[in-house]
């Protein structure tokens, strides 16, 4: 059953891919893509993959959607047509797949328990992670813990490509007439599912961040989820309201602090005579030490995604025409 | 039925070509990115189909202890922080894309080209 209905999703994806790429109007091709990445959040979810769909529901389907359709406003809905040159891209994309096609022939079988990416250290985490960490979600303890200087080099990523953004977009080289951006708050369905809803996404960030260590969920998730909350409000009240509720530079100090909250953690550990982010010299019991380095290091993704989120969106949202 | 299992890695290789044919071939810079997402995700898909294991679970222990099978875990780790660094790049790109558009007044790659070969032969 759950093969058949993969196979539906899978199915679904492929034409909603292809139709992307046809597609001349980038504002369908935006909207397509919002459909895709929901889709895509399905086929993980059947692929026992739940934190990683819950961000791709997240990420995908609410904040990329924004991010491209605040571009798109700020420069053209139409793709231009092209001539030349498709011919020559088209045979080389389609001996590629015909190669990678043959490839996969030699690939084990979906559900393969003897396929070789589950004998190398996969067991070694699902084995360990009750002794040593003890929280009842693996992937938070090997994302958090066993893991977490790699996680530590992400949330760096994210913030580099905050700041990024904000040295492209924050510069105006003309003045304009300011206009307030009036939102969609003289739409009555808008506004009235909007603020029923906000609340609750926001209350499910919250709870995302801080269960993240027992169900699905953690600091990646729960900072999408708090920064498209504030990102419907800000749709819906207008960019200024937004700004004006938060400011740039409380914003600012949320990209930052999160990030250096998960290095203090980090650095705390070698004061205390561990190594850099070993969790177990936190506390007097090592298992208690890794929740509370857990819990601490969670908060600090999530303080720095939600940050860099928002930022990104305020970067792009209150940019004007030229 | 034996083909019937390599349908994700399938689906996975032809939507990865799908966006590479969106990066090669469409001159729109928005449409250049939006491939590289299409790219991106088949990559996401081909790892999270690796991890799945026949009648496992998502990889969190339940609270009454019962023997349980669980899908792999890494390949999740992995994926789920490449998901939220992909938005951020992605944000980056776009963020390009719209300064150019400010500068060039177009965002499609020969238009572009075509303003850069004028500037110099002007300067000539």
């Amino acid at each position: 059953m759950n093969l058949i209905f993969g196979i539906f999703l899978l199915t679904l994806m492929l034409i909603t891919g292809i139709a992307v790429v046809r597609t001349k109007n980038l504002f369908v091709a935006t909207t397509l893509m919002g459909i895709f990445s929901l889709l895509l959040a399905a086929n993980f979810f059947l692929l026992d993959a739940a934190d990683v769909a819950l961000t791709e529901a997240a990420v995908g389907a609410g904040i990329s959607t924004v991010l491209f359709l605040s571009a798109l406003s700020l420069t053209a809905e139409q793709e231009k047509p092209c001539f030349g040159g498709r011919l020559l891209a088209l045979s080389v994309v389609v001996i590629t797949t015909l190669a990678l096609l043959h490839a996969t022939l030699d690939s084990p079988q979906l559900g393969d328990i003897n396929a070789p990416v589950h004998q190398h250290v996969a067991p070694w985490y699902i084995d360990k992670t009750p002794q040593v960490i003890d929280v009842p979600n693996i992937v938070t303890a090997v994302l958090a813990s066993f893991r977490g200087y790699d996680t530590l080099g992400e949330v760096f990523v994210v913030f580099t490509a905050g700041i990024g953004v904000m040295f492209l977009l924050s510069h105006y080289p003309r003045k304009k007439p300011h206009k307030p951006h009036e939102g969609l708050r003289h739409y009555l369905i808008q506004r009235l599912v909007g603020r029923t809803v906000i609340p609750f996404i926001l209350l499910f960030g919250f709870y995302v961040q801080f269960h993240g260590d027992f169900g699905p969920g953690g600091g990646f998730q729960a900072g999408a989820l708090v920064a498209a909350a504030i990102i419907l409000f800000a749709l819906l009240e207008g960019t200024d309201q937004a700004i004006h509720i938060i400011p740039s530079w409380f914003l600012n100090g949320m990209v930052a602090g999160g990030a250096l909250l998960y290095s203090a953690v980090g650095v705390a550990g070698m004061l205390m005579g561990g190594n850099f982010l070993d969790y177990s010299v936190l506390a007097s019991d090592p298992v208690a030490g890794q929740h509370l380095g857990i819990l601490l290091i969670e908060l600090g993704v999530g303080i720095t995604v939600t940050g860099v989120l928002l930022s990104i969106f305020l970067a792009f949202a209150s940019r004007k025409h030229f | 039925m034996e083909y019937l299992g390599l349908y994700n890695y399938w689906i996975a290789v032809i939507l990865l070509m799908t966006g590479f044919y969106a990066v090669v071939a469409k001159r729109n810079m928005v449409k250049k990115l939006i491939g590289l997402s299409l790219f991106q995700a088949a990559v996401f898909l081909m790892y999270i189909t690796m991890g799945k294991v026949d009648g496992g679970t998502a990889p969190i222990f339940s609270a009454d202890g019962a023997e349980q099978i669980f899908s792999n875990p890494l390949p999740q780790v992995l994926i789920l922080t490449a998901i939220v660094v992909g938005i951020s790049t992605t944000a980056l790109g776009l963020a390009i894309v719209v300064r150019t558009k400010e500068e060039y007044g177009t965002i499609e790659e020969d238009e572009i080209q075509q303003i850069d070969g004028q500037d110099i032969d002007g300067n000539e």
